[in-house]
This record gives structure tokens, C-alpha cells and sequence, in this order.
């Protein structure tokens, strides 16, 4: 059924204005951590960047940077472990509980993530552990873990059984399936859950809020800032934080092409 | 076969299922076993109360319960109608824009949403972008937009866009298309074909995108904070004081106990409704 011109004409014009409405605070931020004068208002009148080198020379932010940095790798690592078992389970078997499986690993997803910020906050106080950033790798991983199997088991659906079943018949043993044929065949999801992994941990805000402890991570520093009061610093360490998120994307792009033209 | 398969899927459930235990189920039973503590303790070795709930009822606990719910369900309900176009553009209608769409919509999801929140701050502020702009291009002015209620809605429906987007644009393309173009044949009206087969086919995506949006936006914190400036306290905002300045975590518990409920009900009886093989691809 084919859409008239003027609907496909209409659609389009929503798309573009959707992305224009999704960008535009963004915009603001950027605007914002160019402005030379301290207290902001726009328009603009004087352009610097003296924010950011402020930004990039404070103690304090390279404190933050590290910590958010530590925590995502290790997030990242342990989702994409997790996630690849958990997408066969999810996607690859037939086994009793899939079912199951496949419901409870959407209830963290769909679970409001300060309130399991709070929560967690009481869980680890009552065993005796003292929130750090360690504490929130745990949190962290409550709610990424699942989303990087997703992420995997989308993968894993398009993969034929048939493939693993040949060369169990042929003698191959349930190792070296996993080792020739399952790994191989998801490394691309595998990948892109990790990167996504790294995305969210990185930015993740509410999750942390509670369960960091007297470690900050750098969205934490920007809410805690945003809140009391404001410092000229925030829109460029935002800035900041949302650039290393687009370099690594374009890096992984980069990277992608360059295996696909050594692959051919 | 079928043995192998219950012993390999067992297997590589395990680390996650373990992972969740641990930190997912344990901390909810905790939470759980606080709730019926009496008020402002610190350890669950006490006698059990149900005073943290009598203090939901009477201390007015539940008017904020309320407000994140019913701006929770106006947020739901303007995003379904937002989304509902593009989502079947991008399932129906677009070709190549359908990918720079999802890819400019899950970029956004990668930045902290208090970035994005504050970028709104910066943008609807006195003197703030379109403020600043419109007084200097025309003499108008933009005032007293933010810190009040619509505002909350307003930042509940940007951030929480991708997660009713995604679900409706996945459920619609679940619609065969055979079936619209029988209709249309058989001469049905385009609204009809809306009521009759878009919208029963699409309903899984429908359910799960307005689950999570609603949801996520009943448990959202930052919106109320940074854009509404408190000018409506939100339920998650209870919890919070109730366990940071407060120090009663007993109360805390409850509160969050009643957010849990309500979700866990709402998303048991939607998820358990769904065939999440066939919505995520799978071929067989």
C-alpha cells in the first residue's frame, strides 16, 4: 500500500523536526560553553574557550573522568561476558526455563533506575559494604547487563541452528561449537553490546546518584552542580563528556569499515 | 537434542541469573523487609510494623504517588500520539531516512539525561536560547515557562521518547502488509484501517513502548528537579528524603515498595502477554 505524496512529504518533515527538537538543548549546552562571560545570556556577544581549558587543566575533572572511566570498562567487559551467555539462553536454546529467562531480563530494564539506585543503596549498607565506585559497577550492571543481552540475542536470532547441529553431527564437541562457530558468529553483537555498554555506563546518571558513595562520577558532579547553583564550567565538562562519547562512536564506525574492507 | 539444549541453556543462563540475584532480587527483598520496620531503624532485626504504610495514608505520601502517576500517564498518552506517525513512517514510509532517524534517536540516548534536561534549561530560561533570540530579532519575550508542572511532562516526554519510539516503529512494522492492502482494496476508509488493523497489529509494540514510558516516567527524578524546580514534589523525590535527609529508611522502603508494586503488577500482566521471539526477529 503505497502512501500518498503528500503524506510521505508530511512524514518527513516530522522526522526532520523530531531530530531538530531532540538536538536543539544540546545546541544550547554547546552555545553555552563557548560563552566568554560568566553569567549567560543569550545571544552570545563573546565567543572563548577558556572553559574548557579550565575544564580539561582541573584536578577535579580528571578525578571524575577517571572514575566514570573505570567503572564503564569494567561494566563493559562483564556485560559482554554476561550478555553473550545470557543471548544463547535467550535466543539459542530450547530449554525449559527460556521462557522465564527471557521475562526477568526485562524487568531491570523496565525498572525505574533511581528508585534500584535507592535500593541497592540499602542492600549493600545492610551486608557492610561502603558504596564506592565499586558499588557502582554492581549497579551499573543491573540495569546494562540486560540491555547487552538483548543487544547479543537480536543477533543470535538471525544465526541458523542448523549450523551448530552439523557440526555436532559431524563430531564436533559442545567446545569447539562455541569456540569455531557460536563465537564467531556473534562477535559483531558482541561488539556493538560493548560499545553500548560503555555508552550507558558512561553517561548513566541515576544509578549512580545513590550508590557511588564519596566517589563522583562526571554526570553525578554536572547534576550535583546543575542543582546548587550554577558553574560556568557545566556546559563545557558536559561538552566534554558527550564528545568522548561521539569520538569513540566514530572510531567504532571507523573500525567497522576498516575490518569489512580487509574482510573483502 | 532436547536435553542438551535444557543442559546448555541452564549453563549460560547461570551468570546472569546470578548477577541478578545478587543484585537485583536480593535488594528488593531487603527493601521489602524494611518496609515493615518500625520507623527509623537501620537494621531488620526488629519487631515488624506496617506504620511506614500508615504513614503513606496519613502523612500524604500518597498526593505525590498521584501526580508522578498522572503526569507519568499524560506523558504516555502525547507520546503514543507523537510517536505514532514517525514510528509508522519509519516502518512503512521512509527508506534510507528511517536509518539516520534511529541512529540521531539512540545518540541521544547515550548523553547523560541531565545534560540534555539542563540543555533545556539553557534553552527555555529568561535569556536562555530562544528567549535571548526572540527579544533581540522581534522585542518578545519567553517567560515563566519552566519550573511548574507542564514543564515536568514537557521533559518526561523528551527523555523518555526513544523508549515509546523504538517499541511502536518495531510493533508497526510487525503489520503485514498484505492485510492493509486487502483492506484498502476491500474499501476500507483510512481510519478504519487505523482501528481495525494497524492498531490490534501493532499491539505488542504499542504495549511495550506505553509500559515503559509509563513506568520510567513514574519512577523519573531528574525532570522534576531540574526543569520543574520542585514545584511538584514526585513520589521518587519522597523516597529519596525519605532516605537521605530524613534517615528513615523504614518509610523510604514503604514508599518504594508502592512504586515496585504498581510497576511490577503493570509490567507482569503486559510482558507476560507478549511473544518477545517473534518482536526481537526471530526467523524459525
Amino acid at each position: 500500500m503505497r502512501s500518498s505524496r503528500k503524506t510521505v512529504y508530511f512524514l518527513n518533515a516530522y522526522g526532520v523536526l523530531v531530530i531538530v527538537f531532540l538536538y536543539l538543548p544540546l545546541v544550547s549546552v554547546f552555545f553555552a560553553s563557548i560563552s566568554k562571560t560568566r553569567y549567560l545570556t543569550f545571544p552570545i556577544r563573546r565567543y572563548a574557550t577558556h572553559w574548557y581549558l579550565r575544564a580539561v587543566q582541573s584536578p577535579t575533572v580528571s578525578d571524575l573522568v577517571e572514575t566514570s572511566l573505570k567503572i564503564a570498562i569494567i561494566v563493559t567487559v562483564i556485560s559482554m561476558l554476561v550478555g553473550f551467555f545470557g543471548a544463547l539462553a535467550y535466543a539459542r536454546y530450547h530449554w525449559k526455563y527460556r521462557n522465564a529467562f527471557q521475562k526477568i531480563i526485562i524487568l531491570p530494564i523496565f525498572f525505574p533506575q533511581a528508585v534500584l539506585g535507592l535500593a541497592l543503596l540499602i542492600w549493600f549498607n545492610s551486608i557492610g559494604l561502603i558504596p564506592s565506585w565499586k558499588t557502582a559497577v554492581v549497579a551499573h550492571l543491573v540495569w546494562i547487563a540486560p540491555i547487552s543481552t538483548l543487544i547479543i540475542a537480536i543477533r543470535a536470532y538471525s544465526f541458523d541452528p542448523a549450523l551448530e547441529e552439523a557440526a555436532r553431527d559431524l563430531g564436533a564437541s559442545t567446545w569447539t561449537i562455541m569456540r569455531e562457530i557460536t563465537v564467531p558468529l556473534l562477535i559483531p553483537g558482541v561488539i556493538s553490546a560493548g560499545l553500548f555498554s560503555f555508552l550507558l555506563s558512561w553517561g548513566n546518571f541515576p544509578l549512580s546518584l545513590f550508590t557511588t558513595g564519596a566517589d563522583s562520577t562526571l554526570p553525578e558532579w554536572l547534576y550535583a552542580k546543575m542543582v546548587s547553583g550554577y558553574s560556568p564550567l557545566v556546559p563545557s565538562v558536559g561538552f566534554i563528556s558527550i564528545g568522548s562519547s561521539i569520538i569513540l562512536l566514530v572510531i567504532a564506525y571507523i573500525a567497522k569499515k576498516l575490518v569489512a574492507s580487509v574482510a573483502k | 537434542m532436547e536435553r542438551l539444549d535444557n543442559k546448555l541453556g541452564t549453563l549460560t543462563s547461570l551468570p546472569m541469573v546470578l548477577l541478578l540475584a545478587v543484585s537485583f532480587l536480593a535488594p528488593l527483598v531487603v527493601v521489602a523487609v524494611f518496609s515493615i520496620m518500625p520507623p527509623k531503624v537501620f537494621s531488620i532485626m526488629n519487631v515488624p510494623d506496617f506504620s511506614a504504610y500508615a504513614d503513606f495514608f496519613q502523612q500524604g505520601y500518597y498526593k505525590s504517588l498521584l501526580w508522578s502517576v498522572a503526569m507519568a500517564f499524560i506523558s504516555t498518552v502525547i507520546l503514543f500520539l507523537i510517536c505514532w506517525p514517525l514510528a509508522f513512517g519509519m516502518a512503512k514510509v521512509f527508506g534510507k531516512f528511517t536509518l539516520v532517524l534511529t541512529i540521531a534517536v539512540a545518540m541521544t540516548l547515550i548523553v547523560s539525561e541531565n545534560i540534555r534536561l539542563f540543555g533545556w534549561v539553557l534553552t527555555l530560561m529568561k535569556g536562555g536560547l530562544i528567549d535571548g533570540y526572540l527579544r533581540t530579532w522581534w522585542g518578545l519575550r519567553l517567560e515563566g515557562v519552566l519550573y511548574n508542572g507542564p514543564i515536568i511532562v514537557f521533559g518526561l516526554i523528551y527523555v523518555y521518547f526513544p523508549f515509546m519510539l523504538f517499541p511502536l516503529a518495531q510493533g508497526i512494522a510487525m503489520i503485514p502488509e498484505d492485510a492493509r492492502q486487502a483492506a484498502e482494496d476491500l474499501g476500507a476508509s483510512p481510519f478504519r484501517i487505523l482501528w481495525e488493523i494497524d492498531l490490534p497489529l501493532a499491539s505488542p509494540g504499542i504495549v511495550v513502548g506505553s509500559l515503559l514510558s509509563f513506568v520510567l516516567a513514574a519512577g523519573a527524578l531528574a525532570e522534576s528537579k531540574l526543569l520543574g524546580g520542585q514545584a511538584i514534589i514526585v513520589f521518587t523525590d519522597e523516597v529519596e528524603t525519605a532516605f537521605t535527609y530524613g534517615q528513615n529508611w523504614p518509610l523510604g522502603s514503604a514508599l518504594a515498595m508502592i512504586l515496585i508494586l504498581i510497576i511490577g503488577i503493570l509490567a507482569f500482566f503486559s510482558i507476560s502477554k507478549i511473544d518477545l521471539d517473534s518482536m526481537m526477529g526471530r526467523r524459525r
